[in-house]
């Protein structure tokens, strides 16, 4: 099934050469779609699916920009665009921190878990020891483990050590790997020929120089669908920022803006204009992320099937 | 696989009659062998020892303790807490909230996602477009979501209930009446469709166009080809997003705890929202009854354990896979 899951990635992965998306496709549809009717009703249900997944996003940041009175209205552009909301938000709410742990967090969050992630995968594909294939399957099995079981212990844990109402309890556990990103790696390590090795070993290459200047380079866009789905992910924690961060100065911005909704000082239920401007914030350096890594992004769903949610 | 298959050391010509020597240095090979692999699994090893296996035994002894980290001693009370499971109304509540969720949500998104990959399939050259904007609301971070919600479906203003009043429809009351939170988060669940979709979409790509051309000889019309030809070819896509959606559905936390929980309370909310992670975190971290909350975990380890199990054991009857199992 692991092979089975490689092979579909890379016809997927063909299929997102730009120009020949799917040739068959554009002459499919001629034919299947024929009357006139039948295109209209395709074209509208197409559309007014598009438009329920983006007039939201659309509206939010319309709505950040209005005056308080009219951030309900349906108007794309209210009677003035405020954009001083924006600087309101950031000098009722220390966003410019918020925002700065977040990038810290994230960032660090991204790397160690691909460079960790990477060596164990590598241990797994590469290497030939006992009970390799029992110790995978344990590897796998953690991925089953619901993180909802681990929450307490995890928090008891850094606690002991010190590190409650730090950053680190945000990001260090990514310094050991992550099992998804595991398996994900070793299919990608698994499907390097053999003789790569070998020849860097005549070459008197060590291991460690395998990895770095052999395997790491040839899965190039596997360690960056690895990264940037870990940018998303740690990019948009809330339990973790919950469960760890006490003082305001330390939040996140996914805390941040709960703290926002929380608090009707600062924005909450009577100044939604805020709100909208705050979720914006948080959300606009994903929409940019993903634009700028969106093939890698589909790909990895698409071809691993996926952690999309 | 392909690397499995290899072994330079049992290849390597003339290793087996030079001696003891050499026989000695194979060892120390495969020795080093060893060491490396140690070495490059470490951070894993150490990972799995002090945050999985060390907290999963933590956990378990906390489930029969009623350790509160805010009082000095602990005591052990025995099977007390799972007993307590069984009696604590919340328990139900939530148990229900979160099956009621799972049991629409997961189909919801199952079908709906087919649906949309089926319509992105039809469009050719621009479906990159579409899918990209079918993904957006997968790429705005849960909290965010959570905010933008009670903004649209703000029972007076909110564009939901506006949009529901052109069309002649009373708008409910989506976050306060008990009757329509539920629903109200279903659908705020399904707008992030997206990843399903592009899991289908590419599934979809990848049933060979001459099972269809071939049916169509046959006289096949568009139902039959989609009901045998299409559903199975993708049935593994299928069986995957509903075995994640499920355990997903039956977490759900973030969106809706950043809706109605935290330091400003709902009243009405507070019971209709209350989903099993919700609660659980709420005794962990917010009355710090956290033996409590250990067992309440194990028993959705337990709970999701079962119903996975039972996915995939009944998979076999309706999963395809090319080439046998």
């Amino acid at each position: 099934m692991a092979i089975q899951d490689r092979e579909q990635g890379q016809q997927v992965d063909r299929s997102f050469v730009p120009g020949v998306e799917h040739p068959e496709a554009a002459t499919k549809s001629g034919s299947k779609v024929g009357s006139f009717l039948a295109r209209a009703v395709f074209l509208i249900m197409l559309l007014g699916a598009t438009a329920l997944f983006v007039y939201p996003l659309i509206w939010l940041l319309s709505a950040s920009l209005k005056p308080p009175a009219e951030v309900f209205s349906n108007d794309f552009i209210g009677s003035e665009l405020r954009f001083d909301n924006y600087t309101r938000l950031f000098a009722m709410a220390p966003m410019l921190k918020w925002t700065w742990n977040s990038l810290i967090v994230t960032f660090l969050a991204a790397s160690t878990v691909t460079i960790s992630s990477a060596l164990v995968a590598f241990a797994f594909a590469y290497f030939r020891f006992p009970y390799r294939n029992v110790i995978f399957s344990i590897v796998l099995a953690t991925m089953m483990l619901p993180g909802a079981v681990l929450m307490i212990p995890q928090f008891l844990i850094w606690d002991t050590l010190g590190f409650n109402n730090t950053l680190y309890p945000l990001w260090a556990g990514n310094l050991f790997g992550s099992a998804f990103y595991i398996f994900m790696l070793r299919q990608f390590f698994l499907g390097l020929p053999r003789e790569l090795f070998e020849a860097a070993n005549v070459d008197g290459a060590g291991y460690f120089r395998m990895w770095r200047s052999v395997a790491l380079p040839l899965t190039r866009s596997a360690l960056i669908v690895v990264f940037i789905f870990e940018l998303k992910v740690a990019w948009t924690d809330l339990v973790r920022p919950l469960i760890f961060l006490r003082d305001v100065e330390l939040f996140t911005l996914p805390r941040g803006l709960k703290a926002i909704i929380d608090n009707p000082q600062i924005g909450g239920q009577q100044q939604w204009e805020l709100l909208a401007a705050a979720s914006v914030v948080v959300t606009v350096p994903m929409i940019l992320i993903f634009f700028a890594f969106q093939r890698y992004f589909i790909e990895g769903i698409a071809t691993t099937g996926s952690t999309g949610k | 696989m392909a690397i499995r298959s290899t072994d330079p050391q049992q290849q390597t010509p003339g290793s087996q009659d030079s001696g003891s020597g050499a026989g000695h240095r194979r060892i120390t090979n495969r020795q080093r062998e060893l060491l490396w692999a140690l070495i490059f699994m470490s951070p894993w090893i150490i990972g799995f020892l002090i945050f999985m296996a060390g907290p999963m035994l933590w956990s378990l002894w906390l489930s029969f303790t009623d350790y509160d980290p805010l009082v000095p001693n602990t005591n052990f009370v025995g099977i007390e807490n799972y007993q307590e499971l069984f009696s604590d109304p919340n328990i139900r509540t939530s148990l229900w909230n979160t099956v009621f969720f799972t049991i629409f949500n997961v189909p919801g998104t199952i079908l709906s996602g087919l649906a949309l990959a089926l319509l992105l399939d039809k469009v050719g050259r621009a479906a990159g477009f579409f899918r990209t904007a079918f993904y957006m609301p997968n790429i705005t971070p849960a909290v965010a979501v959570g905010a933008l919600f009670l903004l649209l479906l703000n029972g007076r203003d909110g564009i939901v209930n506006q949009a529901l009043r052109a069309v002649g429809l009373p708008g409910p009351s989506w976050l306060n009446d008990p009757a329509w939170i539920k629903p109200g988060i279903i659908v705020m669940m399904l707008w992030s469709v997206g990843s399903t979709v592009i899991i289908y979409f590419a599934a979809l790509r990848n049933v060979p166009q001459v099972l269809y051309e071939a049916a169509r000889v046959d006289g096949a019309n568009a139902w039959q080809q989609f009901r045998r030809i299409t559903v199975p070819m993708i049935s593994g896509a299928i069986f995957f997003t509903l075995i994640i959606n499920t355990i997903a559905s039956l977490q759900l936390f973030t969106e809706v705890y950043a809706m109605f929980f935290g330091s400003q309370q709902s009243g009405a909310a507070g019971e209709a929202a209350l989903f099993y992670v919700i609660y659980l975190f709420r005794n962990a971290f917010e009355f710090f009854n956290m033996g409590y909350a250990s067992a309440m975990a194990w028993l959705l380890f337990a709970v999701i354990g079962v119903i996975t199990f039972v996915q995939v054991k009944t998979s076999k009857r309706w999963v395809y896979y090319e080439g046998g199992e």
